[in-house]
């Protein structure tokens, strides 16, 4: 079986390098969104570092869905979801593997990368800092709702635009809950402990049930 | 060990294309599945890889691994292939063989593309391949993981003559093993001794 997880891994990393979508098209979507901001709030430096973590998380939670629909609709159209269910692995293991795969390819370097884009918005070291801690935490959450939306328009041709309406509703508790520990570390008197183990925990409750949900989606999508 | 259906019943989008169809095929037996487009070759094979919901009947794999559904000990391989474009045929064969419970190794890719005479392909995108190669990738999976029940689609699709000779002799190799086979196909294999499944008939019997 670990060695079914590891190879699932290391296949959805080597077609997400070598397609050249996922983790680029994300980095890129966010820079885009962050470099954009400054021109259209104006040259207001104490603005731009208080709207910062919002900004941050927004063209984060739109980075990571921009992705997520290609998830399953690949192996659909191409017959290879067949293998995934019938394979040895339970189609939830490996709906988790994928996601932990899309996650570590397109979210994480965001996470890694939110600090460099956060330096155009003006914002301090420190909630710098934290607000990469509050995305690190709350991207996992953002990916498996994402899966649920992926796993259900799985059969749709013109999937993305659903799964985005689907998605969306379901991330607003993730965005209210990590702007509001980002923003508690850049000065404001709320605290940042609380929100920011809410957020951590959407997101382990969003890994332990939404593979449950996908792969029930899954099944019958191949009807 | 021994595949048994009986009375399946299946519907699509409300149409009933299969009505009490029941059959069973012994260990080393082969079932050609045939009858005109439509007749419901593919959601037979699909319904048995558990794909589809029967609407009424069963079908089992007596004296199978009872812990796995049918579907779980059989290849299935249907018109899309499973095989990814952006990997290399040797890579997308390790894939399905970790998947499927077989030995990934390099040796076991070499060996099974050999079987089918591809064995020049192995590091060669899946992308760059060529209609038949592709399908002849496809039909390498099935021997990279032991898997007793063997359900095809179509096999010979796009396969050039030596190919489908090739085909042959992994299918009649599988049965000499004691395997089970159940293929839809409008050509002729070559296999000697196998069954006809003639659906049609009782695909239009009125709902």
């Amino acid at each position: 079986m670990t060695s079914a997880v590891l190879a699932l891994f290391v296949r959805e990393w080597r077609i997400a390098g070598r397609i050249g979508g996922g983790a680029s098209v994300g980095i890129v979507f966010f820079l885009i969104l962050v470099v954009v901001m400054p021109f259209a709030l104006g040259p207001d430096l104490k603005l731009l570092a208080r709207l910062g973590p919002a900004i941050l998380w927004i063209a984060a939670l739109l980075a990571t869905l921009l992705g997520l629909d290609r998830l399953f609709q690949a192996d659909h159209d191409d017959g290879s979801l067949d293998l995934l269910i019938n394979g040895s692995l339970q189609l939830e293991i490996a709906v988790l593997v994928k996601c932990a795969a899309h996650w570590t390819a397109s979210a994480l370097p965001l996470v890694v990368l939110s600090p460099l884009f956060g330096l155009m918005l003006a914002m301090a070291p420190a909630p710098l800092a934290l607000t990469a801690a509050t995305l690190a935490a709350g991207t996992p959450a953002l990916t498996m709702i994402g899966a649920i939306g992926a796993a259900l328009t799985v059969s749709l041709r013109r999937g993305g635009l659903l799964m985005a309406v689907l998605v969306l509703p379901l991330t607003i508790p993730v965005l209210i809950f990590g702007v509001a520990a980002a923003e508690a570390a850049s000065g404001s008197a709320a605290p940042f402990l609380s929100p920011f183990l809410a957020l951590c925990a959407l997101s382990l409750a969003a890994i332990a049930l939404a593979p449950f949900a996908a792969a029930a989606a899954l099944r019958h999508a191949r009807e | 060990m021994r595949l048994r259906a009986s009375d399946l019943t299946i519907e699509r989008g409300g149409r009933r294309v299969i009505a009490g169809l029941s059959f069973d095929a012994s260990e080393g037996a082969a079932l050609i599945v045939t009858g005109p487009n439509g007749a419901g070759k593919t959601s037979l094979l699909r319904a048995l890889a558990g794909f589809l919901p029967i609407e009424a009947g069963g079908f089992a794999l007596d004296g199978g691994d009872s812990e796995r559904s049918v579907g779980e000990q059989a290849h299935y391989l249907g018109h899309a292939d499973g095989v990814k474009s952006a990997l290399t045929a040797g890579e997308n064969l390790a894939f399905a063989a970790a998947m499927l419970g077989g030995d990934p190794s390099r040796a076991a890719q070499l060996a099974a593309l050999t079987a089918l005479g591809l064995g020049h392909v192995v590091d060669f995108p899946a992308r760059l391949l060529s209609a038949g190669q592709r399908r002849r990738a496809a039909l390498a999976r099935l021997l990279m993981a032991k898997r007793p029940l063997w359900l095809l689609d179509e096999p010979t699709t796009a396969l050039d003559v030596a190919a489908q000779s090739a085909l042959g002799a992994i299918m009649r190799a599988h049965l000499h093993d004691g395997g089970i086979l159940v293929a839809a196909s409008h050509g002729a294999l070559e296999l000697d001794g196998a069954r006809e499944l003639k659906l049609g008939a009782t695909a239009e019997a009125p709902v």
